[in-house]
This record gives structure tokens, sequence and C-alpha cells, in this order.
């Protein structure tokens, strides 16, 4: 799948970077770039002792992007540190989801990886404890109107992302993993009760391995926007590699998707990262949960967006109707987080405000 | 091959269209707009840059163009691209030369942290080298524009680029960036150099650019260890006073005005140890160019014979 694109091929067979030309550079150090996977491209080259292949100016590149990565790592683990002493006092455990999961767990997906928000979960009981706790110690909502205050706080999953004052870093405290209104409800008390503690921490957690890989894939497949569509195919790439060493691993996660309603983000991930990545995942998990997958007919048409959806939005990663398919990918993510009737006026009123602040 | 060996139409065809390739130290710029202001600016302060013919690798992919839609007649704009991307508000159209010098400022500092990146003047005489970091309206960019126009070698007036592993200094060799008074009194003082016109009401008020030597340019490429770091400080009417400056102090100001200093933690931190080490550091007060100028270029005479 896409190997036409060339960032798919370098992260795909990086080998194939050695036949690369200046142009080619040129065009792969910007399309990881959009991506946000510049620094991940500069990991995968230096493990496949890759490096001594590329261009010293295409190198620069890398090393600055590389550079910035640990910057980005460090202001995580402080500001893990920050949330784990706001939360202190109430005794709360944290869940820390995504990048910060990874990072923390020290797994070989966090490695070259920029973070943008910081992602947790608590339960839905102590939202308010948590709320509290981490405005007295300065983060604040970000200013929403109260139409969004409501939509946050009434459908969603999460509530309204919060700004710490000082440092500017933004937080995303969850409840659950998917919206109240989606089709699919994972229970959340199952994932909290499967979570694992941080260095032996109880009261800092992640989710368990196999959730961790079906919250990466539901988040990515339930996702409308699609501008790390790489990168979070690449993090459940590097999750499928570090957790399929354990034999195991794979029953338990096949198990898992279907006590959680998880099975279609689950095939989407295998799937996509075989085609797009040639992750090694055992052929007899692939045909039992293509068998959960969707028909024919919408496995081509599935196939035929993420094809144009899952590189990054450069115009040299483009084909004929990328921007149909990232359009459709987009209203799909709404639709399923909403059923239509609480869809339609809110795309509605979207519009209308856009409209409105251009102005 | 250089710019100057354009002629003005072919210039504007290339830019216009595939855009030119442009050096600048060690980055490659792809250049492309159809802006006039852009083009003739650009015909005459980077006359003496090297024009590469398509090379394949590019730093940076930029474009100035004008906005779609009403804001092409009503108060027009113009907006700057990084590879397709705006990474910043649009500016009025008459600033899209400034515009330009700027947005090249900002893909240097946030793409190129191979570098310690300090917000400096860096010049340089006879192998002596100076950084001079200063906050904005402290009249570095005065300084830098009057020493180089006597003879000094410019290396930036604005990024002071220094190499992680062995403190070299990284010339660019871009035009200086004059603000509000001080652009007369370089007219005044350097009525040789090659200046381009006024750009009234941007954000850092009135600014002009002045072009670098050409002696600068061709040694664009000459990499120069650091001597000193000066801080300089433009007082109406005060004596001309060079003073020591405690190196604790000068640690602290320049990681201040450095762009990535906390970006690069450790290595940050190692580097910039090493460079305040090794530097003589000073404050300068000055009030009269000519004998800034002379000041500088005892020191440069003093160093070169200790060297």
């Amino acid at each position: 799948m896409r190997d036409d694109c060339l960032i798919v091929r370098a992260f795909s067979r990086p080998e194939i970077v050695a036949s690369y030309n200046p142009c080619d550079w040129d065009v792969l150090i910007r399309q990881a770039r959009r991506g946000d996977i510049l620094a991940r491209l500069y990991v995968v080259l230096q493990q496949c002792q890759l490096l001594t292949n590329v261009p010293e100016s295409a190198h620069m590149h890398l090393i600055s992007a590389w550079a910035l990565a640990q910057k980005h790592e460090r202001v995580l683990r402080w500001e893990v540190d920050r949330i784990q002493h706001a939360l202190n006092e109430t005794g709360i455990p944290v869940v820390l989801l995504k990048g910060a999961a990874y990072l923390m767990q020290d797994l070989p997906a966090a490695r070259g990886r920029f973070y943008a928000d910081i992602d947790i979960m608590v339960s839905k009981e102590s939202l308010p404890v948590v709320e509290r706790a981490l405005l007295i110690h300065g983060w604040m909502t970000v200013k929403l109107d109260a139409y969004d205050q409501r939509y946050y706080r009434k459908w969603m999953h999460e509530i309204p992302p919060m700004r710490h004052r000082r440092r500017q870093t933004v937080i995303d405290v969850h409840h659950r993993i998917l919206p109240e209104t989606t089709r699919a409800q994972p229970d959340a008390t199952k994932l909290f009760a499967a979570s694992v503690p941080v260095d032996g921490n109880e009261s800092l957690r992640t989710l368990a391995p196999v959730d961790m890989l079906l919250h990466s894939a539901t988040h990515l497949f339930y996702e409308g926007e699609l501008d790390h569509g790489l990168r979070d195919l690449l993090d459940l790439h590097e999750l499928f590699v570090t957790f399929g060493e354990d034999e195991n691993f794979w029953t338990k996660l096949q198990e898992r998707a279907q006590e959680l309603e998880l099975t279609r983000p689950l095939y989407y991930a295998m799937r996509y990262t075989y085609g797009f990545l040639k992750t090694p995942i055992p052929l007899s998990s692939m045909r039992q949960v293509e068998a959960e997958g969707p028909n024919w007919l919408l496995r081509g048409v599935m196939d035929a967006l993420y094809k144009r959806a899952l590189v990054p939005s450069h115009p040299s990663c483009d084909v004929y109707l990328t921007s149909l398919a990232r359009w459709l990918l987009y209203i799909r993510g709404h639709y399923l987080r909403m059923p239509l009737y609480l869809l339609i006026p809110h795309l509605i009123r979207k519009a209308f405000v856009k409209e409105k602040k251009n102005k | 091959m250089k710019i100057s060996d354009l002629s003005l139409v072919d210039l504007k065809q290339r830019l216009g269209t595939s855009g030119i390739y442009l050096r600048t130290g060690p980055f490659v710029t792809r250049l492309q707009s159809k802006i006039p202001s852009v083009v003739n600016n650009f015909a005459r302060l980077y006359a003496n840059n090297s024009l590469l013919e398509n090379i394949g690798f590019v730093d940076f992919h930029v474009s100035l163009a004008a906005p779609h839609g009403l804001r092409r007649w009503y108060r027009p704009q113009v907006m700057f691209h990084f590879d397709d991307q705006v990474p910043f508000k649009p500016l009025p159209y008459q600033q899209a030369f400034p515009m330009m010098e700027w947005g090249l400022n900002w893909c240097i500092s946030n793409h190129a942290h191979q570098y310690l990146i300090l917000h400096s003047a860096v010049i340089e005489k006879n192998g002596f080298a100076a950084i001079l970091p200063a906050p904005p309206g402290s009249g570095k960019s005065t300084l830098c524009a009057g020493l180089v126009s006597r003879g000094w070698r410019l290396l930036s007036d604005e990024l002071g680029l220094i190499t992680l592993e062995n403190l070299d200094l990284v010339p660019l060799a871009r035009p200086v960036n004059l603000k509000n008074q001080s652009i007369d009194v370089i007219k005044r003082f350097a009525p040789q150099a090659i200046f381009s016109p006024e750009f009234a009401d941007t954000n850092k008020g009135t600014v002009a650019l002045m072009q670098a030597p050409v002696s600068s340019v061709t040694r664009s490429n000459e990499f120069v260890k650091p001597a000193c770091i000066i801080i300089p400080k433009y007082t109406s009417g005060a004596a001309t006073h060079l003073e020591q400056e405690s190196k604790g102090n000068m640690f602290m100001h320049v990681a201040d005005s450095a762009f990535n200093y906390s970006l690069l933690g450790l290595t940050g931190f190692k580097t910039l140890v090493k460079l305040i080490d090794r530097c003589d550091c000073y404050t300068f007060t000055y009030s009269k160019l000519e004998e800034a100028i002379r000041t500088f270029d005892e020191l440069a005479t003093v160093n070169s014979i200790t060297c």
C-alpha cells in the first residue's frame, strides 16, 4: 500500500534509502516533517545503521529534529511529574494514555516521538476532584463558549482541555476512551481494572499492553482528522512489534477486542500496519480478525480512503481524490462519534460559528 | 554563479515560476515570489549571493504570495509560505520583503538545532570574532552595520550559529536589518552601501535592509572561532566605554538571548559553558559610532597580536 510514497517506503523497508538521490531526500524530509515523524525517521535510520547513507544536508535536519524530540521528552516527563504532584493529595490513581504512556513505560514507540497534549484518564466519579486539583495547581480550562462546554461535558469522553497558565502545556482529562455517543461502548472500569503501574508506582498507571494497543487503534480509526495518521500507524507498528514478542499476546488481544467491542478498529490496525509498514503480524491472528472485518465492498472503500489519508498531508503524497478521501473520513469520524440527530445540528453550528469568526 | 549574473527579467521569470535556489551560509533556500517588491529588493540586496542550479536537496522551500480572494484588492496582504504551510499571519502587502527576511530567520531558528543559535550579531576582523548579543533596541544592528562598513566581516546581524562540537561560528552573511533612527545613522555613516527602501509601520517600526559586504558573502563558507562576547549598549551622549563583564553574568545573558538554549538541554548547557570559558566578556557603552569602531579595531589588533 502506497509504495509510491517515499516516506512509506523509508519506514517499511529502511534499507531502500541507500538508493535515494538528493531530490528524493528533499521530498522525504518534507514529508516526514509534515507528518511530525522526522525524529522517528532519524531513530529508524540509526537503528538500521543507515545514517551513513544520508546526505550531509539532509542529515542536519534529522539531527535537528532529534534534538527537538529530546526536548519534547524532557517536557513530557516533567509534565507527568507535575500532574502526579498535583494529584498526589487526592490519592486518585491516574492512567496515562498514548504518548505519555509509551514514554513512561519506556516503549520503543516513544523513541523520537513528538508530543502535543498530554492525555490522562481517571474514573468518572473522580473527575470533579481531579479537575479541582488541577485548577489549584495552575491548569485552567481553555476558553470555550457555553455550547462547546456543554458539548464536552455531556457527550464527550473527556472534559474540556486544560492549559497550564505558566508552562502553557495542555492536558486532556478522559474518563473513558470513546465518547458517550458511539455505538461501541468499551467499559472504562475494565480498562482501569487491568491497568498497570509505572515503575511500581500504584498511583501512576498505564493501560495494560493489549488495552494500550486497542486504545491506540481505536483512537486512530475513530479519528476524522488524520494529520498524524502515519505517526499513529507507526505507534501501532511499534506496539505490535514490542508486545508481539510475548506469544500469548495475540490471543489475549483477540479476546479483549471482542470483550470491549473493538474488533473493527483492531482489524484496521492490523490491516494497515501490515499494508503500509509490513508489520510482522501472525497470519492466524490476521485471519481471525479479518472474519470480523467489513464486507468486501466496504473493505474496498475503506482501503481506498485510508490509502490516501494515512500518509502525511504533503502535496507530494497526494494522489487522485486525496482531498475527497480526507473529507469523507472527516465526516465518518464525526458520524462514528455521534448519532445523526446530534451530529447534523453540531456540524451546522460549527460551520456557522466558523463563518462568523472569519468575518 | 551569482544572483547579479541574472538579468532582472530573468530573475523575475525564475522567481515567478520554479523559483531560485539561493545559498546563504550553510543553507540552501528555494525562493518563489511574483511580488515585484520582493523581486526588486532581492535582486538588489542579494546580488552577490551564489545562485545554484537545482542541486537536489533544499533546506527551506519558501514563497511569498498575496492571499486569494478579496484581500488581493482590499487592503492587500502578503503571506509567507514554508513548504506550502503558512506559519504566520499575513502582513500588509508593502512589507513583503521584510517579511521574507523575518521568515528566513524563522526557518533557521526553528529548524537548525544542529547549532546553538544565539540572538546576536557576529562579526570578525583578522581572525578575531566577536559575538554581540543584545535585546532589540540596544543598538546591536547599528553597531554591526557600522563595523561591517569599516572592514569587519559580517557573519550575521541577527543569528549567531555555533556548531555544538567545535564551537565554530557559522556565517550567514545576509542583509543587515536596520530599524528606525539607525537607518539614517548608517546611511550617513556608509553612503556607499546599498540599501532597500524604508518599510514603514512594521511590527518593528520603520525598517530598511543593508546589503552584506561582498567580501563577507564570498567568505560565507569560512568558519571562525569566537574570541569575545560583547553586550553593546547604545546610550545617547554616553562616553565610549568597554568594561569587563563577569562570566557568570554573561552566561545568563547569552542563555537568555539564545533561541534554542533550553531546547538543546544538557548539550546546550555544555556548549555555552565552553563558549563562555573561551571568550573574553565585555559590556560596551557607546554613543559615537566612529569611536565605537576604533575601540573594536583596537580590540581586534591587540587580540591578533596575542594570537
